[in-house]
């Protein structure tokens, strides 16, 4: 992807831009605004009198109103799934009995988040590795076939994953793959070498050479410059980078579904979604609503957790073509 | 990491330290030291595969026998021949178009929303983007839940307006667009903020001080500079919809009347359901990918702007 977006400003600095074209009156950005000295027409100035407020109401309402849109689904499942619901297990009173019917789901809802943590955190630890290393080869040395192997590397990004899950499923039977978790995530790290290695490439290149010659001149090997002196540089880009692999691969669906065919090896989404048809067709609702809270709990945690750095990390130079 | 800072810096040191011929070869050697593991992972898991796919492509390959010699041309006969292949078509294109609309015009409309660095603009930004944290296949499941004729919180409302979200073709796409926009709106709306962080206040300053108005200022100066990132969130937005399955899988499952079927999904039930047959399922999973990338390039072509170096 050629597409390249220009970030003049570091993301941290409130840029100027925001100054004065708010769509509506501006009162909380007042102290934003770029130099006072500047005409501007006399409605935009802060106002907090009672007029102003008036006026703003219905932004209140209707940006409000937008943000219960997003949360309300999530609000909803997270009560629905304690809440009494007849062909449930849980069928008088609050409680938790949708999470013990999930807790007892064939091979059990604790064999199924173990999956899915072996299968995420393999990812994350393959992905931190690979691209750790390569976006340092990339970004500091020079031998031949980098640019076609970096082009190459991108276009994985540009072939469908159902085309590759096909002739995959093939392959890792070939090399005694087949049914395994281990499979799964590599086919992932696969699948996340685009995105992360051109994040850690750009992070090591953010980082001003001095630093490592100066390292090298000290007669430290470029193994000791890498972790001495530039991992902690690119600490940033590595959260980023291994919060992205969790989440996708904690997440995907498509790869374990094709994949993984005994079931004690389902990863999390995989169990929840065949959980739906579990007595006979009938589906258990409630406990649906406590598997999607399961599953959705940890990547919401994390994500409020890592969210300023996750922004951050976007902003500053993910797409810096 | 200020980008702006790095590059004259960059570009400094590059000049100075031109290597010496035997510790270039050495560069070379510890280069391809640190990227091998990269190298392996793309010739094991992404080249070989794609090889293999466009052999499979051309053989025949029932699920269970594995290869049993070439065949060509007849999987891809049958492919054509496939009674949902024109319709799965049609219906991904149909919700392609839908989605990438909603998305871009969406994601743009929060961008510009929540602009502005402020307590309740930041609280703004972040509801729009939890649910981007959610997996597809957990908010597919979400909403099957949540569109329920029995479970859903509209249940009674539905039960007397005898009408369900997923029950007429046009319902299920609707409500599988509603999803999907709720799913990804906000991460459009962060690719929309980069991109207008990018364009110089400056301008802004000297359009308003000419008198231009509001809609002028969108018109004249945010389009058209957004523009890279116009591109690059509507590929990303086309790529992604193109090849759409966990929604229509979990969600609508193809139904009702086979109406909701995408192109993934059929290979997905030509390789794994009924059929069996991975020779055909590869045969059109390379129709897919030469028809993505025709699309994308076709797509980079039309965002070029000549005037631009």
């Amino acid at each position: 992807m050629s597409t390249h977006v220009p970030i003049s400003a570091g993301p941290h600095t409130p840029r100027a831009t925001d100054s004065g074209r708010s769509d509506g009156p501006s009162a909380e950005d007042g102290t934003t605004t770029a130099t006072p000295a500047q005409p501007r027409p006399a409605r935009r100035h802060p106002t907090t009198s009672i007029g102003g407020l008036v006026l703003r109401t219905p932004y209140w309402i209707f940006t409000g109103s937008l943000a219960v849109i997003f949360l309300f689904p999530l609000v909803w499942t997270a009560f629905a799934s304690v809440a009494p619901h007849p062909g449930t297990n849980q069928t008088d009173g609050w409680g938790f009995g949708n999470y013990r019917t999930l807790a007892h789901y064939q091979a059990g809802i604790w064999q199924y988040l173990a999956n899915s943590a072996f299968v995420s955190l393999t990812t994350v630890a393959l992905t931190l590795a690979i691209s750790l290393l390569g976006g340092y080869a990339f970004a500091r040395f020079n031998f031949p076939g980098k640019n076609v192997l970096f082009l190459v590397t991108l276009a994985i990004l540009m072939v469908p994953y159902a085309t590759m899950l096909i002739p995959l499923y093939v392959l890792l039977t070939q090399l005694n793959l087949q049914d395994s978790l281990l499979g799964v995530a590599l086919v992932l790290t696969m699948f996340q070498l685009p995105f992360s290695t051109f994040m850690m490439r750009i992070s090591f290149e953010a980082i001003p050479r001095e630093l490592d010659e100066a390292a090298l001149v000290d007669g430290c090997s470029s193994w000791a410059a890498l972790w001495r002196v530039l991992l902690p540089a690119v600490k940033p880009g590595l959260i980023t980078v291994g919060l992205f692999a969790f989440l996708t691969a904690w997440n995907d669906f498509m790869a374990p579904l094709i994949l993984i065919n005994d079931s004690d090896k389902f990863t999390l989404p995989l169990a929840v979604s065949n959980l739906r048809v579990q007595v006979q067709g009938v589906i258990d609702y409630g406990a649906t609503e406590a598997g999607v809270v399961v599953l959705a709990l940890p990547c919401i945690v994390l994500f409020l957790l890592l969210q300023r750095h996750y922004v951050r990390g976007f902003m500053s130079g993910a797409f810096k073509g | 990491m200020s980008v702006s800072m790095m590059s004259g810096r960059d570009r400094r040191s590059r000049r100075r330290s031109r290597p010496a011929s035997p510790t270039r070869r050495g560069q070379a050697l510890k280069g391809w030291l640190y990227v091998s593991p990269t190298a392996m992972f793309v010739a094991v898991l992404f080249i070989v595969p794609l090889l293999l796919v466009v052999r499979m492509s051309l053989s025949r390959w029932p699920l269970l026998t594995g290869d049993q010699g070439v065949n060509a041309p007849d999987n891809y006969t049958k492919v054509f021949d496939n009674r949902f292949f024109t319709d799965s078509v049609i219906f991904t294109l149909k919700y392609t178009a839908l989605a990438t609309v909603l998305l871009i015009t969406l994601g743009l409309g929060l961008a510009l929303l929540v602009q502005e660095s402020s307590r309740w603009k930041g609280l703004l930004r972040a509801s729009f983007l939890i649910p981007s944290a959610l997996g597809l296949a957990s908010a597919s499941l979400l909403f099957y839940v949540l569109y329920s004729p029995i479970a859903g919180p509209a249940a009674e409302l539905m039960n007397d307006l005898g009408w369900t979200f997923l029950g007429s073709p046009t319902g299920a796409l609707l409500s599988t667009v509603f999803l999907i926009v709720w799913r990804f709106a906000g991460f459009y709306m962060l690719l929309m903020l980069v991109g207008l962080q990018g364009i110089p206040a400056e301008i802004y300053e000297a359009a308003r001080i000419d008198g231009a108005s509001r809609w002028q200022i969108f018109r004249r100066i945010t389009l058209p500079l957004l523009k890279p990132t116009l591109a690059l969130t509507t590929i990303m937005c086309v790529t992604g919809s193109l090849l759409a399955f966990e929604q229509f899988y979990i969600l609508t499952k193809g139904g009702p009347d086979n109406s909701t079927i995408t192109v993934v999904q059929l290979i997905y039930t030509m390789a794994f359901q009924g059929q069996n047959d991975l020779g055909v399922a590869a045969a059109l999973s390379v129709i897919a990918l030469i028809a993505l990338v025709v699309i994308n390039a076709v797509q980079l072509r039309a965002f070029h702007n000549p005037d631009e170096k």
